[in-house]
């Protein structure tokens, strides 16, 4: 509600005159911030992984202490279906919870401004909502392992908290320090640069967030064309117009693609744990 | 004799270097009662979970109704019900929506399901605590309904984990009783662990006695009442053979 309300009272400020983004009014509701309240695309990012972990960190473990997982197991179904279960039914939950924010946004801007999104518009929306909910799904995939390796609850939500926290303050500050360490001098070719800075994205992406974030930036600001450096041979030409969707989608492919495989590389983890797992009661 | 229902040939599990469970070798025929006493942490649990492919044999192998635990727990599950030591329940549930849950795991449909749920809390002794959610249940109750719980799966086996702990005592004649009557009305075969002497004499037709991952006896009860002695006698006698004294 908070970053609807800053994106309309700066939704006028937003438009400047040769913008190629002005087309896409509709997704600046999203977007747009004046630094009082951050945008709704900034409170996903930071907020969004809380409820994943909310719904995946006793997922596991909590069945065991209440004596219920033995129970459980004790009956004809497989062991996996207990984890699938686990997973999708908090997934239903969260997506439900993201595409109910993003048409409850969508909705209120509609009266608010009176513009009607395009269809392009429309499915940037939804495909982000969808990016959305696979980033969720990875910090409940997390907090589901994490539930799984610890016997105690707080054990595992604390954990999952720490990697939040570690991954949201603190990563971005150790990437700057080796980035001030590894910076290449004044002198330095061109060459050297692209490199150093290659290399800078790439740990970046190392993080959900980030991944995420970028994905966000490319599908809601249709003129992004690029997330890395571009050298000026590559831009030599370019108009400076919005992108295609179907473009926008091809330059966050490989962040959506790690998100996805991050993930399952949880999920894959999960199952490895509990498949052979001995399971006592209590 | 009597088809085999359960059969353990040289079972073994190891923890590191302790072995619980030590190259076992045990077959209960159908329709027994067998009885399987120990003192605590003598590895009964531990091949109890072995029985059900809720852990895995580090050697040897289980079989129940014909079926390999360790390679087929399904097929095992489904004719297995099993009652762990202190049982859980889904606390914010009844009763008889947690033997209803149940039933729907193991395929039974809901309105089967939930008439025959009633019927088991009645014979269980919970009749009058339908509304109840089973997160007010005492542990007794708990063990009463976990009784339940086994027995509306229909199985051809139950194996019950120390079953009467936190029962008092007239509940617990009532479960002995229960467990007898079930026996030899519907032919089940039932796995009794314990450490409790006078209830498994009670309700056993065979019983194991089990030490340190050893089976140190294998005996019928009716060739203890003919030969006039007590349990507790033989028990005696092992433990003290063993250089264990059991208090």
């Amino acid at each position: 509600m908070g970053s609807l309300y800053t994106a309309l009272t700066n939704i006028q400020a937003a438009i400047k005159p040769n913008d190629p983004d002005s087309a896409f009014l509709f997704l600046k509701l999203f977007t747009v911030s004046d630094g009082t309240l951050p945008s709704f695309t900034v409170f996903i990012t930071f907020l969004g992984p809380l409820p994943g972990i909310t719904l995946g960190f006793d997922a596991i473990n909590s069945e065991q202490n209440k004596g219920t997982l033995s129970r459980i197991l004790s009956q004809p179904i497989h062991r996996d279906y207990l984890l699938n279960a686990k997973f999708t039914g908090a997934l239903l939950v969260i997506a439900l919870l993201l595409f109910s924010l993003g048409f409850l946004v969508m909705g209120f801007g509609l009266i608010a401004i009176g513009i009607p999104p395009t269809a392009e518009e429309f499915m940037r929306i939804i495909l982000y909502l969808t990016v959305g909910v696979f980033y969720v799904g990875f910090w409940l995939n997390l907090s589901i392992f994490f539930s799984l390796k610890f016997r105690q609850a707080a054990t595992s939500a604390l954990a999952a908290v720490a990697v939040w926290l570690f991954f949201s303050v603190f990563y971005n500050m150790i990437i700057n320090l080796i980035g001030k360490a590894l910076q290449p001098s004044a002198m330095a070719s061109t060459h050297q640069i692209i490199s150093y800075q290659k290399f800078m994205l790439n740990l970046l992406q190392f993080a959900p967030s980030e991944l995420f974030n970028q994905a966000t930036t490319t599908l809601l600001i249709p003129s992004v064309r690029s997330l890395g450096p571009l050298t000026m041979e590559q831009v030599q030409g370019t108009i400076p117009s919005p992108l295609p969707l179907t473009q926008s989608v091809l330059v966050v492919w490989p962040q959506i693609t790690g998100l996805i495989a991050a993930t399952v590389i949880c999920f894959a983890l999960s199952y490895l744990v509990f498949m052979r797992r001995e399971v006592r009661s209590r | 004799m009597l088809q085999a229902v359960i059969e353990l040939t040289g079972l073994t599990k190891q923890y590191g270097d302790f072995t619980a469970v030590d190259s076992l070798s045990l077959t209960i025929r159908k329709g027994e009662i067998f009885g399987l006493l120990g003192p605590n942490g003598a590895g009964k649990s531990t091949t109890i979970l072995m029985m059900l492919g809720l852990t895995e044999p580090t050697s040897g192998s289980v079989h129940v109704c014909g079926v390999n635990s360790t390679t087929h727990p399904i097929e095992v599950k489904r004719k297995v019900g099993y009652l762990p030591e202190d049982v859980g329940f889904y606390e914010e549930m009844t009763g008889v929506e947690n033997l209803i849950y149940t039933a729907r795991l193991n395929g039974i449909p809901t309105q089967e399901a939930s008439a025959k749920a009633l019927l088991l809390m009645e014979r269980v002794g919970l009749g009058d605590q339908l509304k109840k959610k089973t997160g007010k249940y005492s542990r007794g109750m708990r063990q009463r309904l976990g009784l339940a719980d086994v027995l509306i799966k229909r199985p051809e086996v139950i194996i019950l984990d120390e079953p009467t702990s936190g029962i008092d005592p007239a509940g617990v004649r009532e479960f002995i009783d229960l467990i007898r009557r079930l026996s030899r009305e519907e032919g089940l075969t039932v796995l009794f662990s314990s450490h409790h002497l006078d209830q498994v004499q009670q309700v056993c037709d065979r019983i194991g006695i089990f030490n340190q991952g050893r089976l140190l006896v294998d005996i019928d009860m009716e060739n203890i009442s003919r030969e006039g002695k007590n349990l507790e006698d033989i028990y005696n006698q092992y433990f003290k053979e063993g250089g264990y004294s059991y208090k």
